[in-house]
């Protein structure tokens, strides 16, 4: 027993060692220890969405899991994303509607997001603007109001329906 | 805030996470999904001397039919209940209730077991077993013991668990064809705790009935008086007229007792209306 874990895992395509104490965050290990300070530390509690990061393909709070916890993982910042283009359509769109104001919230809101578009990626579904506003109401975002936000999204769900059916009728 | 200092184990097997907390004493906490435990750890409401890490505990997780029982293993993750299918052709129930604990990268990592052992008193998991007449099964040195929904929910996260027992499974009866399930919760944000939840089970023929809400009282709490009224053949007015008789309610930040008497009251009149209506438009 002892207050220090050694973890290896693989952070944004890369594997990665570290020795830390056992009551490190994620979060914390991410920003502190890794340098990468995309995800933001909130409230801590789980409640406002800033720390969202990708465990194992799944977002998850960043504040509510402990760095030891992500022994073997495969883990995903907004860093690693944004570098391999997996949400540049998303992260454009959001500039354009002006989605971001402080930015605080946005590395977590756009990963909530790219999690729903996931979810949904079927060539006929397309989240409405009620499931996206469900989807995301785990990610506050005190300066937008969310118009933009949920604008934003839709309109990435939309244009990638778009390409899947395009797609689709490629190879029929 | 951050957590004290705490030893961190992780237990592969049942009987390692029971001999770990016994070796660690009662100041131990077992880790299973951490979407509650951390929050209160981060705000030192709790400062245990070690964390037993039981996630990597691989048959606590799933959901499978064991005759006329369906078993959810205590560490399957809110969103693998979501989306299985025996909860939505068996459950109904727990099928609708699902999208309304917490947020969905919250639901990634929960477990229904930790939510059943927290007990909070607004969750909406335990609730849902009460009303299903779930079984809990519990591991502990000396075995394994069961213990019936109306038994386990004691208090404000109090339940029968001993220190160091741990929830391994939640056992729950298939419902009767034909029974008739409701769900409804009013909350400020979808996926905050509700200021008052309501969780129905209606056998066929209204020959039993199961009224339970969450997020009035410390625990959940069947609605007796409104359970009898409704066996009784009462209107959906009369039932809830009935609604908290007995109960005591308790409020909070979000709302007095008068308001949560009326929300529950409100509640159950809308689900039962809306279980009427379904009717008519079947029959």
């Amino acid at each position: 027993m002892t207050g220090t874990v050694t973890i290896s895992l693989r952070l944004n395509g890369e594997a990665v060692t570290a020795t830390l104490p056992a009551r490190m965050p994620l979060v914390d290990f991410l920003r502190e220890t890794m340098g990468l300070t995309g995800a933001h530390v909130g409230c801590a509690h789980g409640v406002c969405g800033a720390c969202t990061v990708r465990v194992d393909g799944a977002a998850v709070r960043g504040c509510l899991m402990l760095a030891a916890q992500a022994d073997g993982s495969v883990v995903d910042t907004i860093e690693g994303l944004t570098e391999s283009g997996a949400i540049a359509d998303l992260q454009d769109a959001f500039h354009r509607h002006n989605a971001v104001q402080c930015g605080y919230c946005a590395p977590g809101m756009l990963i909530t997001a790219a999690d729903l578009l996931d979810r949904e990626a079927v060539p006929d579904r397309v989240p409405d603007r009620a499931e996206i506003r469900d989807h995301i109401s785990g990610n506050y975002c005190r300066c937008t109001g969310y118009q933009a936000i949920v604008d934003a999204i839709a309109e990435v769900a939309t244009t990638r329906a778009d390409a899947r059916a395009t797609k689709q009728g490629d190879t029929a | 805030m951050k957590t004290n200092a705490f030893a961190y184990v992780r237990a592969e097997t049942v009987a390692e996470a029971l001999r770990l907390h016994a070796e660690a004493g009662d100041d131990a906490r077992y880790l299973a999904g951490g979407q509650s435990l951390m929050a209160a750890l981060n705000f030192r409401l709790d400062e245990p001397s070690t964390l037993i890490d039981i996630t990597r505990i691989t048959t606590l997780r799933g959901i499978a039919m064991d005759g006329d029982m369906i078993r959810i293993g205590a560490l399957t993750r809110h969103a693998d209940v979501a989306d299985d299918p025996v909860i939505a052709a068996e459950l109904p129930l727990i099928h609708a209730a699902i999208g309304h604990v917490a947020h969905p990268a919250i639901r990634n990592r929960g477990t229904f077991g930790g939510s059943v052992a927290l007990a909070d008193p607004a969750a909406e998991l335990p609730a849902c077993v009460l009303a299903l007449g779930g079984v809990m099964e519990i591991a502990h040195p000396g075995g394994t013991r069961h213990v019936a929904a109306d038994d386990f929910f004691r208090g404000t996260y109090e339940t029968a668990l001993a220190p160091g027992e741990l929830l391994t499974a939640v056992h729950i009866p298939r419902p009767a064809p034909g029974s008739q399930v409701g769900f409804a919760e009013l909350a400020r944000r979808l996926g905050d705790y509700a200021m008052a939840g309501l969780c129905l089970m209606i056998a066929p023929d209204r020959s039993d009935a199961r009224v339970v809400f969450f997020s009035i009282s410390d625990r959940p709490v069947r609605a007796r008086a409104a359970e009898a009224t409704l066996i009784a053949g009462a209107t959906a007015a009369e039932v809830a007229a009935r609604a908290t008789d007995g109960i005591e309610v308790y409020g909070d930040l979000n709302a007095g007792t008068a308001t949560k008497r009326h929300y529950a009251s409100v509640l159950l009149r809308r689900e039962l209306a809306r279980l009427d209506q379904k009717k008519d438009h079947a029959a």
